[in-house]
């Protein structure tokens, strides 16, 4: 690989992490704009001064913003992400096993949605502009302006009380058997897929569309080779690229509609544990908990961006 | 006509049209259109934009761009006419007994495969010649056409060779699989001059060494006349004239062909300079950037127009002119010399100088599509100077828009009208007229009639020097075009690479002895006449012996 | 240039629909049969002739209750949208036109922010705000002004290229009247879809914080709410909650259908009939 390109990528790595230092900061700030007092919120007006100030020394908060803010992000380096403020719990513990069941159910998603967006893409390019095509784009401008409760419950509403061929509350424990799991998961992973499938497709067919109406198309067509080897042979090579980014861009949408499911299907993970907490007003679980977000949003972002260098053949085989 | 290659008869070509807001309909791109074309004939499609000689061009393909479909006529190659083929027997046609160059190498080719891979693959398919065999042939055809390294250039990618190299590989391209009859979609058009010739002599050369029959499509009569055996005129879908090179081009019958054959020979009397230069640009040198990083582009360029008069400034791609424009307009600030206009100084910076200096010095773009404002309509964009110059108002603005309107040959109609509704001479015109609106000294040109046919272009020239007469502006016309720079200009300056290589009258300028540069420029530009090619490689090649 | 005729089936439907719920939303007082508050019957009863739509989980008409929930839901998702749009437009032409530092600080800051997922921002900064309208509003607001100043941005800097744009310039007129008289005009098509689009986010984006407790709180009701209100129903088969996502996803669509129609007849700016 050429030095140039693994410098591109070396740069987008650390503006990676510088990104996610400023998100830290920013996450940070974004949770000490509370006006008033966290310790008299907590403790409520009744609280006598004593106890509210022995809270504030209790959480640290008799200290200035920014030694705070270094003293969070020392723990998390550490890999102590600090106790949740309702009950005292370690947070740590409770996001690691949270974590592994949203990643679960965010992976299913993806392993249907990909595919299943790349070949309906393919098929309305094929047909474009025919009746397929216009049906398949009328039904993904549908599901686009759906919100996600409203396919959660209508597919709970459907098949799990009406047809019960699901459960309609998605608990998930460790240890759980496999076929067990993905019983439990199905129609959240169902929702999650009918969710970014229509954003991805939509895209998908737009990135292939662009490449088959490339001129060195129509070169390929003019030479008399058959669809299938126009299609295989030079659209698809230049298509990999646009898809994946598209595809990575959507990865990141999914995180974000995984928080939503969660709380529609009852499921243990990530999600539900922020939605709980920032009712709470539990500061530590947001903070970590937003951070971890955009931690993963940052990478597959990143991610998208660095596949884009890789793959651009200018980049490739310089001058 | 026993044994014609290719045989077309009555063709007829329509395709849908989807107006915004209106219903679809069809309209006839081509209407009853026949030639034939015997083996190792080179048939020339000459026509402006819209004549359809691209569409015609792709029939013997069965193709259709954009959903242009035909609806009518037969078409016959070898016997076999491909239109009742089906999809099957186009496909065993392409690539194996026609071949299509097409304008744009550059997007033409896929930018994920090496050229060698692109070059033999539609051999390989119709399974002319093995892969060994294959390459053997296009390494032939590399160094043929003249590409650098010919054994090793197949192992490139298409964004890591030149245009005019890109050009040349689609020309092996089509000639690797040996077929019958290629077509050249105006292979040329893209290229800087001195770069044409080259091309212009490789493509002809390896049509009269392998006795291929071509069909050579482009809008330029001077070129046309240097490789085809045939020349056929066409307008608006419909065949003009057709006949031997030598009668179109010596003895055309028809008055469109004339004006095409008598194109940019406008008779204009050089006017010789005298003591008050409207414009003076001093030792101009300018950078793009800063610092370590600057990119230099002019360097000591020191130039005047005399009022009244025409400096035209002349270069290729990267000579600096375009930003010779940008300097004087202050948009680029130089690093140093210094314009002055009028007998004073012209501030370097847009932002410094007086609403005066702005009105004595207008400029006028290539693009007239995206000079003016599609949100306008054709009165606020020639009013506007009026009332921001002038600050003329209702009925007296009114007035003077009317008066321009009639100055640039168009009526009081087009008041309301959007830029989007008219024609490409139109659009141009408007720009002249919003630039004279301001009584300017001086108005630049730039490549304002390089995006136009010809016959349009010289609509505009004629009309920009009966408005030099009338209003007595002096024009800095910068051009490509050496035609339109012996037709109009009083003076000449020769630019490359950021810098001045000849300057003065313009008789002076085109007579010899002549610059190295000048002399590839001026002997590169396609004349009229038959066996201008070869004069032309012949001149180089001696040249070159000499040195 | 407008013709009722020439628009097509689609944009007409949306249009209807969009103007049909703005106006139940505006007239709600007056057109619903029974109050938003009082309790009128069972709980959850079905379909009938006294309750169109049946009731919800406390009884009362859900009727009603849309129609005052779409007063809601519209209200703020309308002010946020006003805001988003106002706040990131002129940011962002501005930032177009002027470039420079200012525009580079801008954009970076902006980077940073789109950074973080949107509902994950909302939720780390509305775990410490008060609860209530003007904070819903504000949160909505400067959020979402990200992305309409990325795009106005990107707009205006594909005009300001131009070279009407740049004739402008050397005839020596002032930025206002680049961005007013020049800039502004062609910017408006694909403006004003966006416009439609970020409408849409906001009553999504409204409707999830509220599913999610963090949005509007009780006793006032957006159809958001409404759906948390009355979603412990589906699991014993009762489709209460079934409505008012209904409703969103009938308005979301219908506007959806606006906003394609005004971006397919953005005028092409390179427009005409070539060199005939």
């Amino acid at each position: 690989m050429a030095s140039g390109l693994l410098r591109l990528v070396a740069q987008r790595i650390v503006l990676g992490i510088i990104l996610l230092v400023a998100v830290s900061v920013l996450i940070f700030v974004g949770t000490q704009i509370l006006p008033g007092d966290v310790a008299q919120s907590i403790l409520g007006q009744s609280a006598t001064p004593q106890a509210v100030a022995n809270l504030r020394a209790q959480l640290g908060l008799d200290q200035p913003a920014y030694i705070r803010y270094f003293q969070w992000l020392g723990g998390l380096l550490q890999g102590n992400l600090g106790n949740a403020l309702s009950n005292g719990q370690p947070i740590g513990p409770e996001i690691a096993m949270r974590l592994k069941n949203t990643l679960f159910l965010a992976f299913w998603a993806a392993a249907v949605s990909i595919p299943l967006s790349i070949l309906l893409g393919l098929i309305a390019v094929r047909h474009k502009n025919g009746f397929i095509d216009k049906l398949i784009s009328a039904s993904t401008l549908a599901t686009i302006s759906l919100p996600e409760f409203f396919i959660g419950y209508l597919l709970i509403y459907f098949i799990a009380v009406k047809l019960q061929w699901f459960t309609s509350v998605s608990t998930v424990y460790p240890d759980m058997p496999f076929l067990q799991r993905m019983n439990a998961i199905a129609l959240p992973a169902a929702t999650l897929t009918l969710v970014v499938l229509a954003q991805m497709m939509r895209m998908t067919r737009a990135a292939i569309l662009n490449v088959m109406q490339s001129a060195y198309v129509e070169t390929a067509e003019l030479k008399g080779l058959t669809q299938f080897e126009i299609i295989w042979k030079h659209a698809f090579p230049n298509a990999i690229a646009p898809i994946i980014n598209v595809i990575m861009l959507n990865l990141a949408y999914l995180v974000v509609g995984v928080v939503v499911i969660e709380v529609i299907f009852v499921y243990p993970g990530m999600g539900q544990y922020l939605v709980d907490h920032v009712a709470k007003r539990d500061v530590p679980v947001v903070q970590d908990c937003g951070l971890i977000f955009a931690a993963v949003y940052i990478a597959l972002n990143m991610l998208a961006d660095i596949f884009s260098i890789l793959s651009n053949p200018r980049l490739r085989h310089p001058k | 006509m026993p044994d014609a290659l290719l045989d077309i008869r009555h063709l007829r070509i329509e395709a849908t049209v989807y107006p915004p807001d209106e219903p679809s309909h069809d309209i006839v791109i081509v209407d009853d259109v026949s030639l034939q074309l015997e083996k190792g004939r080179v048939l020339g499609l000459i026509g402006e934009s819209g004549a359809g000689k691209s569409t015609i061009g792709l029939s013997p393909m069965g193709y259709g761009r954009g959903g242009v479909r035909i609806t009518g006529g037969e078409v016959t190659i070898n016997g076999r006419d491909i239109l009742k083929g089906g999809k099957r027997g186009l496909r065993r046609l392409r690539g194996k007994e026609v071949c299509y160059v097409a304008q744009s190498a550059a997007a033409a080719f896929n930018p994920a495969h090496k050229l060698m891979d692109q070059v033999i693959e539609a051999t390989l398919k119709h399974k002319v010649a093995g892969r060994v065999e294959a390459e053997r042939r296009a390494v032939a055809l590399f160094r043929k056409l003249g590409l650098p390294n010919p054994d090793t250039f197949g192992n490139r990618y298409p964004h890591q060779v030149s245009g005019g190299q890109l050009q040349r590989a689609m020309t092996a391209m089509a000639l690797c699989s040996e077929p019958d009859l290629i077509i050249f979609d105006e292979p040329t058009t893209a290229l800087d001059v001195t770069t044409q010739i080259d091309v212009l002599a490789a493509i002809k050369d390896a049509i009269r060494d392998t006795g291929v029959a071509a069909l050579y499509i482009t809008h330029d009569l001077a070129v046309v006349a240097q490789v085809s055996d045939e020349i056929m005129v066409l307008r608006h879908g419909k065949l003009v004239e057709h006949g031997d090179v030598r009668q179109i081009i010596d003895a055309p019958t028809k008055e469109y062909t004339k004006a095409l054959v008598s194109v940019r020979s406008i008779e204009h009397e050089e006017k010789r300079p005298h003591e008050k230069p409207i414009l003076a640009v001093e030792h101009i040198t300018a950078a793009y950037g800063h610092g370590a990083a600057a990119v230099p582009v002019l360097k000591d360029v020191s130039v005047e127009v005399c009022s009244g008069q025409t400096l035209a400034v002349v270069g290729e791609s990267g000579s600096g002119k375009s930003t010779l424009a940008r300097v004087i307009t202050g948009l680029l600030p130089p690093r140093e010399g210094k314009i002055r206009f009028d007998g004073r100084d012209l501030p370097p910076r847009l932002g410094q100088r007086s609403r005066n200096d702005l009105r004595e010095l207008q400029m006028i773009y290539q693009m007239a599509d995206v000079a003016m404002n599609p949100r306008q309509t054709v009165g606020t964009i020639i009013g506007r100077p009026l009332e921001f110059y002038f600050g003329m108002r209702g009925r007296e603005r009114d007035k003077r828009v009317a008066e321009l309107l009639e100055e640039i040959e168009m009526g009081k109609g087009f008041l309301d009208r959007y830029p989007a509704e008219l024609s490409g001479g139109q659009k141009q015109r408007v720009c002249i007229a919003r630039a004279l609106a301001a009584k300017p000294k001086l108005i630049i040109c730039d490549e304002v009639t390089s995006a136009l046919d010809p016959l349009v272009a010289d609509g505009i020239l004629k009309l920009l020097l009966n408005l030099q007469k009338i209003e007595d502006v002096a024009y800095l016309f910068i051009t490509h075009d050496l035609a339109t720079v012996r037709a109009i200009a009083d003076s000449i300056a020769v630019m490359y690479r950021g810098e001045l290589v000849r300057y003065g009258p313009k008789s002076e300028v085109l007579a010899p002895p002549f610059d190295a540069y000048t002399d590839l420029l001026l002997s590169s530009v396609p004349e009229m006449k038959i066996g201008w090619l070869e004069e032309a490689i012949e001149g180089r090649r001696m040249q070159s012996a000499g040195n | 240039m407008l013709k009722i005729r020439r628009i097509p089936l689609s944009a007409l439907i949306g249009i209807a629909i969009t103007v049909l719920f703005v106006l139940a939303a505006i007239f709600a007082p007056w057109i619903s049969p029974y109050s938003d508050t009082s309790v009128v019957g069972d709980v959850w009863e079905p379909m009938s002739a006294a309750h169109w739509l049946g009731t919800d989980n406390l009884g009362r008409d859900l009727l009603t209750r849309l129609l005052y929930g779409a007063r809601i839901t519209l209200f703020i998702a309308a002010l946020a949208t006003a805001l988003s749009f106002t706040l990131g437009a002129s940011l962002g032409l501005t930032a177009a036109v002027i470039g420079g530092w200012f525009d580079e600080v801008l954009s970076r800051f902006v980077d940073l922010i789109m950074s973080i997922p949107t509902l994950i921002f909302a939720l780390v900064v509305l775990s410490v705000l008060p609860v209530n309208t003007v904070t819903l509003i504000i949160v909505m607001g400067v959020l979402d002004s990200t992305r309409v100043y990325r795009i106005s941005r990107a707009v205006a800097v594909d005009i300001n290229v131009m070279d009407f744009v740049e004739a402008a310039k050397l005839r020596g007129e002032g930025r206002i009247w680049v961005i007013f008289r020049e800039i502004l005009p062609n910017a408006l098509s694909p403006l004003v879809a966006e416009l439609g689009l970020r409408f849409i986010f906001a009553i999504l984006f409204l409707s999830a914080l509220s599913f999610l407790g963090l949005g509007v709180q009780p006793p006032m009701s957006d159809w958001g709410g409404m759906v948390k209100e009355n979603k412990d129903g589906i699991v014993f088969g009762i489709p209460a909650a079934l409505l008012p996502a209904a409703a969103i996803a009938i308005l979301s669509i219908s506007v959806n259908l606006v906003a394609d129609w005004v971006l397919n007849r953005t005028t092409d700016l390179k427009g005409g009939r070539g060199n005939a």
